[in-house]
Order: structure tokens, then C-alpha cells, then sequence
């Protein structure tokens, strides 16, 4: 048997004894990952060194300079009177917009995975708003939430007569939270949904027979065990929320005042519509740092709150 | 699966999702039964729920106003062109990730997932002077080739590679003693078996190229290269101000026919979704 094998072997047919399996296995996993490798030096590893050399310089686009003033640009960022606002509106947004998307995810996800009959097609109508074109979502939203828009009409059917979402600080922010969470809470919900299914049937049967309500079995098994779903969302919804743009854009353009303009449309405002690209190059490596900070610590914080790791 | 429900659960339990479901389905209504209201209609008071009478030249103007058949093209062939160049060059490195020795695997590994850690906005304005000095600027070209080698691509390579590493390495080991070489094997008996993974992979693929807002406002500037959500932003008036009615029919041209697709295939959508590396 061990003789037909060697003989059957690809090093057996090869002419030169230079390519051994590993060799062999060496190169072809080379040119397997180069597309990829080289895609990520050229369009991410490269770019992030220039951001980095850019924020250093001050570069003047209708003069054609570009000058080295050290940490003058990191400077201007201490300095600038709206960054603080932009990081508000950014910490608000992302928060609302965790809290919100994961906990409707979650509700929704424990009311889909009740035995009732034509459930999947609640699943699919929840699911919807992810494959509808984001800026075609976002329109109809700005449609809506206008001051003579549809919300406002039926509130008014009512006798209730609405604000003018979009140009009112609070209800701007509260907008553009919710317009996103309807969008993509879909996607959430679906993993939230697989993590449940997994939960062990018996588990919630010996929870029965020891008199648990359903709120503790809630909280002391399906918790805990979805835990690891539970992470892994919150470090994808995070990292998304930072990078909201169309819906700021199309809804709001950071109004009213700077109130819901977030990190990365100031980045967009100063560097393509302002031309100052060494400080948005420099807004570009605060934002990489938060978002390396939020996934590392969410990421340490895995020992502490997840219960379980399959 | 829990318990069966007592009828008055049922009904409470339909009644609730029924309620939750309108801020999900709604809008949709919204925007297809507005596109077909005269201009004058569609601020109406009492809202018309069903559209009360019909105005169709608003879809004329759609196309009369932009090059929108052109735009429309765009955004497809981008997207399917990112799609299919995402499928190879991810299918390929999670393939090696998981199954091929070779000398830093890991090491190059990690490097692909800071990937994941820096999104595209973090890069656009050097990505920017890249592509100005390579005289790409106002083309579809960065469009198409930072999302199929770039970040976006590096979650798509995550999840073939967790695909890849949960199937079993027998069926490989057998066509290695026949003495296949590894891109047959891979192309022969990895490739068709990795069907579900690919299907995910495509999808969300394909999504995210579709509603690209960001990179087409920074590089592109002619109406006849824009793609579709660029250009739905693009129908206003004299003022600057949106021309609802228009802007609603062409998002419903461009939302309706993908909304088809998903509730013909939604099984293969919602399913591969949950079924991928996602949870491992």
C-alpha cells in the first residue's frame, strides 16, 4: 500500500527533485494569496503611510505646495473649536445607534424564532430594507420626515403637530439614528436569530421544570449562550457606525449646525469640499485610531462578558 | 423551537410584528405609490395611502433629465464586475489561508485582517492623490479595483477561509495521491463544494458596490459616470432643493428590481447570511 502511494505521488512525477511537496505547496500558496496581498499594499498598507506622511504637511491645492510643519496639523486638531462637537455628535451617534440596532435586533430575533406559521415571511419583510439601495432608503426617509412630509400628516390625522425632523437638533440626530437602524438592524437579527436556534432545547426544559420564569431563563441561558453573537455584532455595528456617510449627507449635511455632523463627513467637508487635505489627512488617522481602540478593547473585553466560545 | 403558542399569544404575537413591521415596509410603500402621484399630490393632507390619481411623465423625466439608462449601466457593471473579481481573489487567499503551508501564513494573514481595522475612509484622500496621479480620476477604475483588492474584500476573504477550514481536508487528500496539482484541486473539488460561501460572499459583495456613496462623490464628476445613488441625489431644482417626485421614481427604479431578486431568492439570501464563518 505504502509503495503504490510513493509511486502515485506528484514528487514521484516531477522531473526535478528541487520541487519537494513543501516547495511546491510554498509557491502555489503564494500566488494564491498575491492578488490579495498585493491589493492590500497597494490600496490599504500605502495609503495609511501617506495619510500618516499627509497629516504632517500643510498642502495648499490652489498654490500647489506642500510643506512639512511637523505636528502643526495634530496642533490645529487641539485647537479646532468644532472638533468637539463632531466628536459629541460621533459618540452620540454611534451609541444610539448600537444601543437601538442591537436591542431591536435581539427583540426581533426572540419573536422570529417563535413556533407560528408563515414566520419566514415576517423574517423576509423585516430583512427587506438591507438589499433596498441605501440612498433610495435614506430619500424616502428625507421624504417622510419633512415637515409636510407623511410622518408629520398621519401625527397631524391624529391632532399632533409634528416638528420639522431633519432641521431640529435633537430630532435630527434621533432621524438619522433611526433611518439607519431600520436600514440594516435586518442583518443583526438574522445572526441573533442563528445564535438562538443554536441554544440547546433542553436547557430551557430543565429551566421549566425548576419553576424559572420565562424573563430569568431569558437572561440566565439564552444570554449567556449568545453572548459570543452578542460581541461580534457590537464590534461589526460600531465599526459600521463610524463609517455612516450617504445618510448624513442626503438627510441632514451635518445640520442642524454641526449637530449631526459626524467624524467622517467632517473628514469628507475639509478635505474635498475645504481642499485641506493635511488636516483631513490627520482627521483620517484619529478616526483609524478610535476605531483600532474600540475594536481592541471591545475585543479584550471578550474574557469578561462572553460566557461561552464554541 | 419553543413550545406551541396558545391562540391568544398567536394573535398578540402577529399583532406585534404586524406593528413593528411598518417603519420596515412602509417606506418602501411610500416611495413606489409618491413616484406615481402628480407633484401636487404628494404632500397631500390626509397622506393618500393608495395614490388617488396617476402621473407617469415623472418617469419620463427621469431619463430626460440625466443620462439615467447610462448611470444605471455604470452602477450594474461595476457592481458585477466587483462581484466576480471579489469571488476569485477571495475565494483563492481563504483557500490558501486554510488548507496551503506555506512559510508566514499567519503573519501575512494578520496583515490582510488590518484590513478589517481600516475602513475605506480612513484612506480616501491618499487613495485620492493615487488615483489623480495615475490619471484615474473621473473614471470607474477605483471604483472597481479598491473594493475587489482592497479592504472591502478582506471580510469576504475571512469568510472563505472560515468555510474552507470547517471542510473536511479527505476529499482533498485523495487528489493529491492522484497527484492533482493544487489549483486543480482547488479549482476541481474546493471551489464547486464552497457554493454557499461564494453565494454570501457575492451577495454582500455586490450590495456594498451598489450603494458605494462616498468613493463615487470623491472621484467622479461627470454626470455621465455617475452611478445610480449619486445620481438619484442629483434631481433638483433651480434651488438646490430636491425634486421629490423624480427622485422618488428613479429610487424606485433603483431599488425595485434588487427587492425582486432578494424575495425570489430570499431563502438563499437570509440563510447563507447566518450559515457563513460568521459565527466561528
Amino acid at each position: 500500500m505504502a509503495v503504490v502511494q510513493q509511486t502515485a505521488h506528484p514528487e514521484g512525477r516531477s522531473s526535478s527533485s528541487f520541487w519537494t511537496v513543501a516547495r511546491r505547496d510554498s509557491l502555489a500558496g503564494f500566488l494564491f494569496i498575491a492578488p490579495q496581498l498585493i491589493g492590500i499594499t497597494l490600496f490599504v498598507l500605502t495609503p495609511l503611510c501617506l495619510v500618516f506622511w499627509y497629516s504632517l504637511h500643510e498642502w495648499n491645492v490652489l498654490a500647489n505646495t506642500f510643506t512639512y510643519t511637523g505636528l502643526a496639523n495634530y496642533q490645529m486638531l487641539l485647537e479646532d473649536t468644532s472638533l468637539p462637537s463632531v466628536l459629541g455628535a460621533t459618540a452620540i451617534f454611534s451609541a444610539g445607534l448600537v444601543i437601538f440596532n442591537l436591542s431591536l435586533a435581539l427583540l426581533l430575533a426572540v419573536l422570529l424564532n417563535q413556533k407560528l406559521a408563515g414566520i419566514t415571511i415576517f423574517r423576509t419583510l423585516f430583512f427587506s430594507p438591507v438589499v433596498v439601495s441605501l440612498v433610495a432608503w435614506t430619500i424616502v426617509w428625507g421624504f417622510l420626515l419633512q415637515k409636510n412630509g407623511g410622518i408629520n400628516g398621519v401625527l397631524l390625522v391624529f391632532g399632533i403637530d409634528g416638528p420639522n425632523w431633519l432641521r431640529e437638533p435633537v430630532t435630527a440626530m434621533i432621524s438619522v439614528i433611526v433611518v439607519q437602524v431600520f436600514k440594516n438592524v435586518g442583518l443583526n437579527m438574522i445572526l441573533f436569530l442563528a445564535a438562538l436556534q443554536g441554544v440547546p432545547n433542553e436547557l430551557y426544559e430543565a429551566a421549566r421544570i425548576d419553576g424559572a420564569p420565562r424573563f430569568k431563563q431569558f437572561r440566565r441561558i439564552t444570554l449567556p449562550l449568545i453572548s459570543p453573537t452578542i460581541l461580534l455584532t457590537s464590534i461589526i455595528t460600531i465599526v459600521g457606525s463610524l463609517q455612516v456617510f450617504a445618510q448624513i449627507a442626503v438627510l441632514t449635511q451635518g445640520g442642524p449646525g454641526l449637530t449631526t455632523t459626524v467624524l467622517v463627513y467632517y473628514l469628507y467637508q475639509q478635505a474635498f469640499q475645504f481642499h485641506f487635505f493635511g488636516y483631513g489627512s490627520t482627521l483620517s488617522i484619529m478616526l483609524f485610531v478610535i476605531v483600532a481602540v474600540l475594536t481592541f478593547t471591545q475585543w479584550q473585553m471578550r474574557k469578561r462578558i462572553v460566557f461561552y466560545e464554541s | 423551537m419553543k413550545a406551541e403558542l396558545s391562540p391568544r399569544r398567536q394573535v398578540f404575537l402577529y399583532g406585534l410584528l404586524c406593528v413593528l413591521l411598518i417603519p420596515f415596509v412602509f417606506p418602501t410603500w411610500w416611495m413606489v405609490t409618491s413616484s406615481v402621484k402628480p407633484i401636487s399630490d404628494i404632500f397631500a393632507f390626509p397622506p393618500q395611502l393608495m395614490p388617488e390619481s396617476y402621473d407617469w411623465t415623472t418617469y419620463a423625466k427621469v431619463f430626460e433629465l440625466q443620462p439615467f439608462v447610462k448611470q444605471y449601466w455604470n452602477s450594474a457593471y461595476i457592481a458585477a464586475l466587483v462581484t466576480i473579481g471579489t469571488m476569485i481573489v477571495s475565494s483563492m487567499a481563504g483557500y490558501a489561508f486554510a488548507r496551503i503551508k506555506f512559510p508566514f501564513a499567519n503573519t501575512i494573514f494578520m496583515v490582510v485582517l488590518l484590513g478589517l481595522l481600516i475602513p475605506s475612509e480612513v484612506t480616501i484622500v491618499p487613495l485620492f492623490q493615487m488615483f489623480l496621479k495615475a490619471g484615474m480620476v473621473n473614471t470607474h477604475w477605483p471604483l472597481i479595483l479598491v473594493p475587489i483588492f482592497g479592504a472591502p474584500s478582506v471580510f469576504a476573504t475571512f469568510v472563505m477561509r472560515q468555510f474552507f477550514i470547517a471542510l473536511p481536508a479527505e476529499l482533498e487528500e485523495a487528489a493529491r495521491v492522484d497527484g492533482l496539482g493544487r489549483f486543480k484541486i482547488f479549482r476541481k473539488i474546493a471551489l464547486p463544494l464552497a457554493r454557499p460561501a461564494l453565494a454570501s460572499v457575492a451577495i454582500f459583495t455586490f450590495l456594498h458596490s451598489w450603494n458605494l456613496y462616498l468613493e463615487p462623490i470623491v472621484f467622479l464628476s461627470s454626470a455621465d459616470k455617475f452611478t445610480l445613488p449619486q445620481a438619484l441625489t442629483q434631481y433638483t431644482d433651480a434651488y438646490g432643493g430636491p425634486m421629490w417626485n423624480i427622485q422618488l421614481a428613479a429610487a424606485t427604479l433603483t431599488a425595485l428590481p434588487v427587492l425582486l431578486v432578494f424575495i425570489i431568492a430570499q431563502k438563499q439570501f437570509v440563510e447563507g447570511l447566518a450559515h457563513t464563518g460568521l459565527k466561528g
